[in-house]
């Protein structure tokens, strides 16, 4: 019944519409000015320009100043206060670009609509002009390049030798963390050695991994040099961790990195936004499939110390499953079983 | 074969009465040769395109906009794709953007707006009877035409379509157990792409061919309008990038179907190690940009071009800095194939190239910039008339203002860090790249309508399109920028997982319902159209007082598109508002000789040699002519 009714209604407002269109074409037909070079309607369209641009630019404004603290997210990282600065300058120069350009964009159709009595300028070049604005944007965005290629190259450089490392794996549909343990060193991985139980495909033959450890949260320290050794096992992930200004694609067979310094613990973000329930997320940004909007990992800023404790703490992969090692050539087995019980 | 050799030369075109073929209704309508008919079948085919595509970010916009929404009754067309609860499956979504991404990239905007106008306008706006080559013309709509076919086909699948993003990266798409519509749709995916670049190189050729040869007489190439300078850089893009895409395909299929290893290494899936190793993702990405990043000039440029045209026509004024407005597109042409790893700074790329790249990609920012202030200065001191035509060139500019400036903070590598598959980029290139060109595609309909169909679109229709398209999409697309700012994620079917995006869910429902209210407002369009080529008023031979040569055609030209002989060009597109003239335009076609008032001093030099070339084309006119009797 609703669904007649609806059709009723859609029915008449559209037979309704019709008419209008048909008796305005009528008129503007007795009227002759469709012949006429320039109607009514030029100074209407001439005025709605500088209506959208008085509208547009306040809506522009009240959001922007409005929502600057929900779009800004807060960041945590050392390069990310350098990429954030890039972006506000950035953001500085477009904008008064954007404004100019559309004042004078909607302002010129008001001020030259079509007047019979006028001609319009015959001014078909001005080389000088054209040298103006071809070497004034140069100029203006070589300075904006020079700034973004030192940060990049800073950002992009190798990371320092006392980087804690952190591998990141990402898979469909989630993201798998490995630490190198005490000595520092990530053992080798070999995708034909992944496993219900060895989810990263940890060569357990090289005696560095003996002291691996994965953790179910990304734990680093705050002020410190943290390394991600990023890769992937299946298809394209990217690791995006939005506060620390990070991103870097997983790729399967090609491992990638990034290392950054972060600045805020967790509980200082917390205290900071006001916010006990606030983490620090890792999501994933190359598409992956189904599950591609739900591969969450935390990451929980500490201060060096208590990093420091909870790294000791940690329990390496053949303590907690000795059946890894268990295949071992004997001589490796000697010296994993030796890891194993100087944990116990 | 009439039309080829009385294309070749003007003075032949006596002889074109002779050789005029009655056509039926299949050589007329279907298996056309004739370039207006083909321009017109690339429009429709385009129109319906984009219509699917419009429908597809409608489903897509719901989900994102009001994740709660109960949606059982698109069951009846989306069957098993609504999930048991009512909602829409995860796989499906990532299915629309894809879909969404392809058709209006490929079909629309490539297909849509270079394969309408640079068929339609090429040979009426230089000069010629018809396309260098008829037939391969033909060719190349059919070639869409089955691409089109498989890839509608696509969507009706039980796997599904394509669903690895419009990009189709490897390994995703590589591998049917990534995700379901890597299976058939992929497969599928892979062949209209293929017939599609076909069509694309059948189409450029003839573009090319045609410009560089059939041009009439007088018609240099500083005299060409500036549509057919952009028809013709974008034509020459897409022949020297098209086939790099095909090659990525290929390699891709190889992959898929015969166990090669170009992109795939070290995988380990479904619960098995695959043997794949040594190759590398981003080999794929690097081919696909390099087609990639052209394809967005390849969409654009014939935008700017008729943009160019119609502004300056509107505004009464010769379109400023023709000269640098053909540099600016040369170097933009040029400059497009070195830019296409700033889609690739967080891809694992080599730092160093990062900032070759990032340099690069800054450059082509500033003959955008010079396009943009070209055309400002046209506006100035015009005397302007809102044709709709006009209204959305304008509006293409600020759209190409818009976007382009948020394309600086992502061409810079350190920017893009945090922007990178972001909100933000969404933001940008549909504003730059999709809204601009389609209101480049809206533009050149509502301004070549008359001469496509003989009769004029309704304006007052065309100005309430135009407005509230022009709001719609600045309400659609400009909020994302914030969104892209807060770090969402793009391709996400829910951001409420996330901290750090469990927000702004009023403003996506804002954006949701903005792009309804948008995509309602294209029925206007539609109906105006489809309503005005039957019942609309007859138009004038010149209904907007232009220069260039199609308009000195018949209402309906023929096959061959002059009864006679084909008019001889004596000056520049662009005599508007010329101090001394009397009207406010002088066509291409009017020699200068006849215009003593108003010619510039260095036109009065070339006074003397266009009346010796008049008297040397009479003679030879006539000796002709006494030969054949």
């Amino acid at each position: 019944m609703y669904g007649f009714l609806i059709a009723v209604g859609v029915l008449l407002l559209l037979s309704i519409i019709w008419m209008v269109y048909r008796i305005q074409t009528l008129v503007s037909v007795v009227k002759g000015s469709d012949k006429k070079i320039a109607t009514g309607s030029n100074k209407i369209n001439a005025f709605m320009f500088v209506i959208f641009l008085i509208g547009g630019g306040i809506l522009m404004f009240w959001y922007s100043i409005k929502e600057f603290d929900n779009y800004n997210l807060p960041v945590a990282s050392e390069h990310g206060v350098v990429t954030d600065q890039l972006f506000w300058i950035t953001m500085a120069v477009t904008g008064i670009v954007f404004i100019i350009t559309h004042i004078l964009l909607f302002w010129f159709p008001y001020k030259y609509q079509y007047k019979e009595t006028r001609k319009a300028d015959f001014y078909p070049d001005n080389n000088k002009l054209e040298l103006i604005w071809t070497t004034v944007p140069a100029v203006v965005l070589a300075l904006l390049v020079i700034g973004g290629w030192k940060a990049w190259s800073d950002i992009t450089a190798p990371a320092p030798e006392k980087s804690h490392v952190v591998e990141i794996m990402g898979y469909q549909f989630a993201w798998e963390v490995r630490y190198p343990g005490l000595d520092n060193v990530l053992g080798e991985h070999d995708y034909r050695l992944i496993s219900a139980s060895n989810v990263s495909g940890v060569d357990f033959t090289d005696k560095n991994a003996f002291d691996d450890f994965t953790s179910p949260v990304v734990v680093i320290p705050k002020g410190e040099p943290v390394l991600f050794k990023i890769r992937a096992r299946d298809v394209l992930h990217s690791v995006f961790a939005p506060h620390m200004r990070l991103k870097m694609d997983a790729v399967p067979g090609m491992p990638t990195r990034f290392w950054f310094t972060p600045t805020k613990t967790t509980e200082e973000m917390r205290a900071e936004l006001n916010d006990p329930e606030f983490v620090y997320e890792i999501a994933c940004t190359e598409i992956c499939g189904r599950g591609h909007f739900s591969m969450k990992k935390e990451i929980r800023v500490v201060e060096p110390e208590e990093f420091r404790k909870w790294l000791s703490e940690q329990k390496p992969y053949i303590v907690n499953n000795p059946s890894l090692v268990a295949d071992l050539p004997s001589e490796l087995k000697e010296l994993a079983d030796i890891t194993i019980s100087e944990y116990k | 074969m009439a039309t080829a050799n009385v294309a070749t030369h003007s003075t032949d075109a006596h002889d074109h009465h002779d050789h005029e073929h009655h056509d039926n209704f299949i050589t007329k309508y279907i298996f056309t040769q004739d370039h207006k008919m083909i321009g017109k079948q690339f429009l429709v085919t385009g129109i319906f395109w984009a219509i699917i595509g419009g429908l597809l970010s409608l489903v897509f916009r719901l989900q994102l906009g009001f994740p709660d929404m109960e949606l059982e009754w698109l069951r009846p067309i989306l069957g098993g794709w609504i999930t048991p609860d009512g909602k829409l499956d995860p796989e499906f979504y990532l299915a629309l953007v894809t879909m969404h991404g392809t058709i209006m990239v490929f079909f629309v905007l490539t297909a849509g707006l270079s394969g309408t106008f640079s068929n339609f306008l090429i040979p009426l706006q230089i000069g010629a009877r018809d396309m260098a080559s008829g037939f391969m013309n033909m060719l190349s709509y059919w070639f869409f035409f089955l691409s089109s076919v498989i890839m509608f086909i696509s969507l009706f699948i039980e796997t599904g379509p394509a669903s690895g993003g419009w990009v189709v990266y490897p390994p995703l798409s590589a591998l049917e157990q990534a995700m379901p519509g890597s299976g058939l749709g992929m497969t599928l995916w892979l062949i209209a792409m293929t017939c599609f670049i076909a069509s694309s190189l059948l189409g450029g050729i003839n573009y090319i061919t045609t410009v560089i040869n059939l041009r009439t007489k007088g018609m240099s190439f500083s005299r060409l309008p500036l549509t057919i300078w952009a028809f013709f850089l974008t034509a020459v893009i897409g022949l020297l990038s098209f086939p790099v895409l095909f090659s990525a395909a290929l390699l891709l299929v190889f992959d898929r179907s015969f166990g090669t290893s170009f992109y795939l290494s070290d995988i380990y899936i479904g619960g098995e190690a695959l043997p794949n190793t040594g190759g590398s993702p981003v080999l794929y990405q690097h081919l696909f940009w390099f087609l990639g990043h052209p394809e967005v000039y390849i969409v654009l440029l014939p935008a700017l071009g008729i943009t160019s045209e119609i502004i300056a026509t509107n505004s009464r004024k010769p379109i400023f800095g023709y000269k640098a407005m053909i540099i600016s597109m040369l170097g933009i042409t040029i400059l497009s194939f070195v830019v296409w790893a700033h889609h690739m700074f967080v891809s694992g790329l080599n730092p160093f190239l990062g900032s070759i790249f990032m340099f690069l990609t800054l450059i082509i920012a500033i003959p955008s910039a010079v396009k943009v202030f070209n055309y400002l200065t046209t506006l100035w001191r015009g005397n302007l008339i809102f044709t709709p035509g006009m209204l959305f060139s304008i509006g293409l500019v600020s759209f190409f203002i818009s976007g382009g400036l948020t394309g600086i903070f992502l061409g810079n590598s350190a920017i893009d860090i945090q922007l990178h598959d972001t909100y933000f980029v969404v933001a940008h290139f549909h504003l730059v790249m999709g809204s601009a060109s389609f209101f480049g595609l809206m533009a050149g309909v509502y301004h070549w309508f008359p001469k496509m169909f003989g009769r004029m679109m309704d304006a007052r229709l065309g100005y309430i399109h135009f407005w509230a398209t022009f709001i719609g999409v600045y309400l659609v697309f400009f909020p994302m920028h914030y969104i892209g700012i807060a770090g969402f994620p793009r391709r996400y079917y829910s951001w409420t997982g996330f901290e750090f995006s469990n927000m702004y869910t009023d403003l996506n429902m804002f954006v949701s319902v903005a792009a309804i209210l948008t995509f309602g407002a294209q029925l206007i369009f539609l109906f105006n159209f489809f309503y005005s080529m039957y019942r609309g008023r007859v138009a004038s031979l010149n209904p907007w007082r232009s220069n260039t040569l199609e308009w000195t055609t018949p209402l309906h030209p023929g096959h061959g598109n002059w009864p006679g002989e084909i008019p001889a060009v004596y000056r520049w597109p662009y005599d508007y508002s010329k101090p001394g003239a009397s009207e406010d335009f002088i066509p291409q076609t009017v020699p200068l000789s006849a215009t003593p008032e108003s010619n510039l001093p260095h036109e009065q030099e070339l006074v003397k040699l266009e009346k010796q070339i008049i008297a040397d084309e009479e003679a030879d006119l006539v000796a002709d002519e006494s030969k054949e009797s």
